[in-house]
């Protein structure tokens, strides 16, 4: 139960800091894209900002031996680059282009209340399950 | 157009950055969207119950941080519904394939200088950019 309502917690500082930075409003993230019209260069900052926090709060961190809600810190531990990370990352900056929603920015949205929010939440989670149902199937095609 | 807000960006980011630190130093944690929605998407990961706690906060803080200090949080989706519907398909696959989107590669991983994360992010914003280039400059709009 504290994990959970930790996580809820936690959960909700990410939201609020989603909304006050402009990430959930999908005209916003458009114009910072927009370099040769109407530039909004805000999402520099909040990349700015999320990024020297993070940065320096891992390093605090990763010094304990250990999470206080689990047994070890789960890192991601691949260095190399191949196709489906190249891709799919050019595959998703197209969705983002068209709608202006990233996953991070439409959930928050949801709670503004936002149908058009949920639309891109539902149509996300369909392109999600998707994929996991293609590469699985692939795999099994596919013997190693 | 919409409003230049530094300061609103900035502590916004920084929040995003917090949130970011206490899920490593509580659960162990990458805070990233994609793979913490991935685990509740069925057939649902067996540690479902957190991702789904930090779901529910990130989902209602906007409404808590309205009714607390009422804060009108700007909001203007331009795309029309049939491309929003075709975007999230594709934002869908493509951050699965690419294992990640901008919370999860784009402050965590470049936060660890995972160079996986750093090729990603620059991917999908060079990506993004020729996207909105091609479709308000070229297109002329959706």
């Amino acid at each position: 139960m504290p994990r959970l309502l930790s996580a809820l917690l936690i959960g909700l500082v990410f939201g609020a800091g989603i909304a006050l930075s402009g990430m959930s409003n999908p005209a916003k993230i458009l114009n910072f894209f927009d370099f040769a019209g109407t530039w909004d260069p805000s999402l520099a900052f909040v990349m700015g900002g999320a990024l020297a926090v993070t940065a320096i709060g891992y390093v605090i961190v990763l010094k304990r031996p250990m999470p206080v809600f689990d047994r070890m810190f789960h890192l991601p531990t691949r260095r190399d680059i191949d196709g489906p990370l190249v891709a799919g990352s050019a595959l998703f900056g197209i969705g983002w282009g068209i709608a202006g929603f990233c996953p991070g920015g439409a959930i928050p949205a949801l709670g503004q209340g936002h149908g058009e929010a949920a639309l891109f939440v539902a149509a996300m989670i369909a392109g999600l399950a998707l994929a996991r149902t293609a590469r699985r199937a692939l795999m099994i095609r596919t013997p190693a | 157009m919409t409003e230049f807000t530094p300061f609103l960006s900035l502590l916004g980011g920084g929040l995003i950055g917090l949130s970011a630190v206490l899920l490593m130093a509580f659960h162990g944690r990458i805070a990233g969207i994609t793979g913490i929605l991935t685990g509740i998407v069925p057939p649902v990961a067996s540690d479902w119950g957190w991702r789904a706690a930090f779901l529910l906060g990130a989902i209602v803080a906007p409404a808590l941080l309205v009714a607390i200090t009422g804060y009108s949080i700007p909001f203007d989706s331009p795309t029309p519904t049939p491309w929003l519907l075709i975007g999230g398909l594709i934002v869908g696959i493509g951050v699965y394939f690419g294992s990640g989107c901008t919370s999860g590669h784009g402050v965590c991983g470049i936060a660890r200088l995972s160079p996986r994360s750093i090729v990603a992010t620059l991917t999908f914003m060079v990506s993004t950019a020729l996207t909105v280039f091609v479709i308000r400059h070229l297109f002329g709009g959706l």
